[in-house]
């Protein structure tokens, strides 16, 4: 049988307030346990919380961001149920009305499939604490430094067909989400933390199958394996004449497998009310247009400039505007630069391979933005070639220090004077009697072809400083001349 | 001199008859001799007054002594008070030393009070008797076999005892005004968000409301001018200007409107009560005031309503009393949830788990619609009830409680006639509104309380009642038999 795979995603984005979403104590990652908890997030008897207006802000941008509604009166609500990272047995959060309603946004996956993949809602709420089991033999150890920061709950309908679309939603988001600025999207340290419902039903069908929720995924290529791993494990369960239990599954990356955690039975009736120490939130029309005045431009609208402005294909466009880092750090490269497509080849390029091998985010590159900018001028201005600029990108990323710092020390300028080139030229094909005697004999339209040879030559002979132009054409021409 | 009123105290302090050291040392001296009767007092904290009567001394003799510099007071033992135990006179946080000062608490301390320690009370101010206190129950001073009321048994016992000439206290459903009527003493309850609720142990968010208790409606003012006012740290506390409410304490009552709701003169009445209350009634009629009779038609809805929101805000706000990182905890957890349950079955009292009970299965998934939905629709009709009947009348008065101070030990077995005690009082905070019980008779040798009730932040008018009927009548200056002064 032929299965429609159908996956709705619940997205956990930390906004980067400075203080926690109803106490004052700092939101900093990293801290020594316990140190960033104040008596509120610690629920000490008769602490009351106060809401941070700019994580309210903050919500309201996003949905401006994905052409929500936003709810001009939202109300928080407790969710009720023990734990012990949940300090005040309650997790503080909205529920029947929140503060972003439905809105949408535009995916496109790699193979190019595109979906507009509509959110149910987004709404506020407090994180929990860390439960510490490892350090503390026979016990757990509680961190309450995470209690407390602002996090906006971003729904979405099951509207996602493949595990790709669901990773194509979740960059989409994080794109959004970092453009903005109101998240650091470090997903290592869980700023962007995913739970992904899935579900099977045989093609054509219109009831939704029974979905499994794998819980806290917070990688993107995660999210894609986790959705394949349990979408083939529940096409196997039916098609052994097996029924999917409505469940939490936890996925483990290192085993490529997801498991149980818990059935809906197990449940916690959860208790929801309106929050009483909390005052419904009510904003008016003037507040929503004075941040939406704020707006920076946002990763599809800055893509289609990319490709009107800088005359980018589309697919280098989609993949510069993801990341609003990246997009920033391109646009300053073609300032320096003058080159959108020579920029764009390095960034998605050289740069993105080293950022990758040493699992760097672009924000933290050791190359920044104006040395790449200056890199590229030398390679516009004939000064290096390409291969050379390869080289000085590596020292630059491993030593430090501007490109013509380095080609001067490294003494990598580039030969363009053709006196010199020539003279080189002549000692190579007086040294090479038995290819030019190849070169001679073989078929004009083929020649083109063996020319590469003394090029190497040539490269090798100067230590690839010769400018290939000059090269190639004066080779060209002292070879056709002796076939002449 | 322990008759005298916070205000006289005050004038005393300010002539030099005693230095607040003379003042506090006397008062810990009569605690420490008389309490053992009245077990008003969880926790002395002799040497910070001590301390704070110096400083105050000090300030004063600097001349920077402000209305209630130098002045001893005492805290319900639900106010968190830095350094010292606060226990909201529960086994579950018996061992719980507040690392912070309540707002109230701050406040009051920035005036010069000086905090002789820590009051009785039910368990999380959940009772109408004290007797759900894990320190036992306080005593009445009219009758020591009588209960004084609650859940602010300890602060009224005290004032009426004359341990402490006034006391903070905290009115969920009557908490203040009912004890402040069964012993005979002034307690005021004001307008939901007037008092801080910062640092105060809650028991149902929407309802808690901070006080003071005293012996006459003038130090009830000295006392609110400390506490009252918008508080950053409390969403909740209202963003308005504070009166002086002593500035209008002697404003003449000719042409004061008075409506009595028939209601609150049924059957459910004490014969005894009613007369004392129409006595007072008439005593107004003689300052000049009108009387009519109104409807408060919801009255009877009050209790079921109030006994599932009160509940349902319980059983959540009480969540955080785990044993995981303050309080009691069970001895040799094996697990997680045997940690949850020993600790909170052994930490918490009867009365404590019964609300906590009512309280989650009315919030519970297909039964919130029924209870807590239907409960907050009866609390709207409630207010609007009150808001009709104001609009025509200045002041609702009343009797505070049905029936005068009951024996100890006589409702604990029968909570639903416990929760009757509270009849009269509890609408008003459902309602959100300031009421104030003043002693206004005796029936059988127990005191019997007036309760005035009026408009939102209508708390300067309350006491202008209140001192103008305290002026005409000296029921508030009765002292139990066997209370020496």
């Amino acid at each position: 049988m032929e299965w429609e795979v159908v996956i709705g995603l619940e997205i956990h984005v930390q906004l980067s307030t400075k203080t926690k979403i109803f106490s004052g104590a700092s939101t900093a990652f990293g801290a020594e346990p316990n140190t960033q908890a104040c008596a509120v997030d610690l629920a000490l008897p008769g602490t009351l919380p106060v809401f941070n207006e700019n994580a309210l802000r903050m919500a309201v941008m996003f949905g401006l961001a994905v052409n929500a509604e936003i709810g001009k009166r939202s109300v928080f609500e407790r969710k009720n149920y023990f734990y012990p990272d949940l300090p005040k047995g309650y997790q503080t959060t909205q529920l029947a009305e929140p503060i972003v309603g439905p809105g949408f946004v535009d995916i496109e996956t790699d193979d190019g499939v595109q979906r507009r993949v509509r959110l149910h809602h987004a709404h506020l709420e407090e994180d929990a604490g860390k439960s510490l089991h490892e350090d503390f033999h026979g016990m757990s150890g509680i961190d309450l430094n995470r209690a407390g920061t602002p996090l906006v709950e971003i729904v979405s309908e099951p509207d996602m067909r493949s595990s790709k679309e669901a990773a194509a939603y979740a960059r989409k988001i994080h794109a959004i989400v970092t453009t903005l600025g109101i998240c650091d999207g470090n997903m290592a340290e869980g700023s962007m933390r995913c739970d992904c419902n899935v579900s099977i039903r045989p093609k054509g069908e219109e009831k939704l199958g029974t979905r499994t929720e794998l819980k806290n995924i917070n990688s993107f290529r995660f999210i894609e394996r986790a959705i394949d791993t349990e979408v083939a494990r529940q096409i196997d369960l039916i098609e052994d004449g097996g029924t999917v239990v409505q469940e939490t599954r936890l996925y483990d990356p290192d085993k490529n497998e997801t498991r149980s955690m818990r059935s809906k039975e197990e449940a916690n009736d959860y208790r929801y009310f309106p929050c009483p120490d909390l005052l419904p939130v009510i904003i008016d029309d003037s507040y929503i247009e004075a941040i939406r005045e704020t707006l920076p431009e946002l990763p599809d609208a800055r893509r289609e400039r990319f490709i009107s402005e800088y005359n980018l294909s589309e697919y280098d466009a989609g993949v510069l505007s993801a990341y609003s880092a990246q997009a920033d750090y391109y646009e300053q490269v073609v300032k320096l630069s003058g080159d959108t497509k020579l920029s764009a080849n390095w960034v998605m390029g050289e740069l993105a391979k080293f950022l990758n091998q040493n699992d760097t985010d672009i924000k933290d590159s050791p190359v920044s933005a104006e040395q790449l900018g200056g890199l590229l001028v030398r390679i516009k201005d004939n000064t290096i070639s390409g291969n050379i600029a390869k080289k000085v990108f590596e020292l630059m990323w491993s030593k430090g220090g501007t490109a013509d710092e380095i080609i001067e020390a490294e003494g990598l300028k580039q030969v363009t004077d053709t006196g010199a080139i020539e003279k080189i030229v002549d000692e190579v094909i007086a040294n090479a009697e038995k290819q030019v005697e190849q070169y001679k004999a073989a078929e004009p339209d083929k020649r083109g072809k063996m020319i590469g040879f003394f090029m190497g030559q040539v490269m090798k002979a100067t230590g690839g400083k010769a400018n290939p132009g000059a090269v190639t054409g004066i080779l060209k021409q002292k070879l056709d001349a002796l076939c002449d | 001199m322990f008759d005298k009123t916070l205000a006289e105290l005050a004038q005393g302090l300010e002539r030099g008859d005693y230095s607040s050291t003379e003042l506090t040392q006397a008062y810990l001296q009569r605690i420490n001799a008389l309490d053992s009767r009245y077990n008003a007092f969880i926790t002395l904290t002799e040497e910070q007054a001590l301390a704070q009567a110096k400083a105050a001394d000090e300030a004063r003799a600097a001349g920077n002594g402000g209305a209630l510099c130098g002045l001893p007071i005492a805290h319900k033992d639900l106010f968190c008070t830095q350094g010292v135990r606060t226990s909201s006179a529960s086994k579950m946080l018996d061992n719980f030393v507040s690392p912070y000062d309540a707002t109230i608490v701050s406040r009051l301390k920035n005036a010069g009070t000086v905090t002789l320690g820590k009051l009785n009370m039910d368990e999380f101010a959940m009772g109408s008797s004290n007797e759900s206190s894990f320190y036992g129950p306080a005593r009445n001073p009219w009758n020591t076999d009588c209960v004084p009321g609650g859940s602010s048994g300890g602060s009224a016992a005290a004032v009426a005892a004359r341990l402490t000439p006034a006391a903070t206290g905290s009115d969920t459903g009557g908490s203040i005004r009912q004890p402040a009527a069964l012993c005979g003493i002034t307690g005021l309850k004001p307008t939901y968000g007037r008092v801080s609720r910062y640092g105060m142990i809650a028991f149902a968010s929407s309802l808690d409301q901070a006080g003071p208790m005293a012996q006459t409606a003038e130090d009830c003012g000295m006392i609110l001018n400390a506490m009252a006012g918008f508080d950053p740290m409390d969403s909740t506390s209202a963003e308005r200007d504070v009166e002086d409410y002593t500035a209008k304490l002697n404003q003449p009552l000719a042409g004061l409107k008075i409506g009595l709701p028939k209601e609150y003169f049924s059957a459910a009445l004490d014969a005894g009560v009613a007369e004392q209350v129409r006595n007072a009634v008439a005593e107004f009629e003689k300052l000049g005031a009108t009387v009519k009779e109104v409807s408060l038609p919801n009255t009877e809805l009050c209790i079921p309503a109030y006994y599932i929101l009160a509940p349902a805000e319980a059983s959540s706000n009480l969540s955080r009393f785990d044993g995981v990182r303050y309080g009691y905890r069970c001895d040799n957890p094996v697990d997680l949830e045997d940690l949850y349950k020993r600790s909170r079955g052994e930490g918490f009292g009867t009365e404590v788990k019964r609300r906590i009970m009512v309280g989650a299965y009315a919030l519970s998934a297909g039964y919130y619609d029924a209870y807590y939905n239907k409960a907050q629709q009866i609390r709207r009709m409630i207010q609007q009830d009150f808001v009709n009947v104001l609009n025509d009348v200045d002041v609702i008065m009343g009797p505070t409680t049905p029936k005068t101070a009951f024996k100890l030990g006589e409702k604990s077995s029968d909570p639903v006639s416990m929760y009757m005690e509270d009849i009269f009082t509890l609408s008003l905070n459902l309602a959100g509104l300031p009421g104030i019980s003043v002693p206004c008779g005796q029936s059988n040798g127990l005191p019997v309380g007036l309760q005035i009730i009026g408009n939102y932040f209508a708390e300067s008018k309350l006491l202008n009642v209140a001192h103008q009927f305290q002026q005409a009548t000296d029921w508030h200056k009765q002292i139990p038999a066997g209370v020496e002064v």
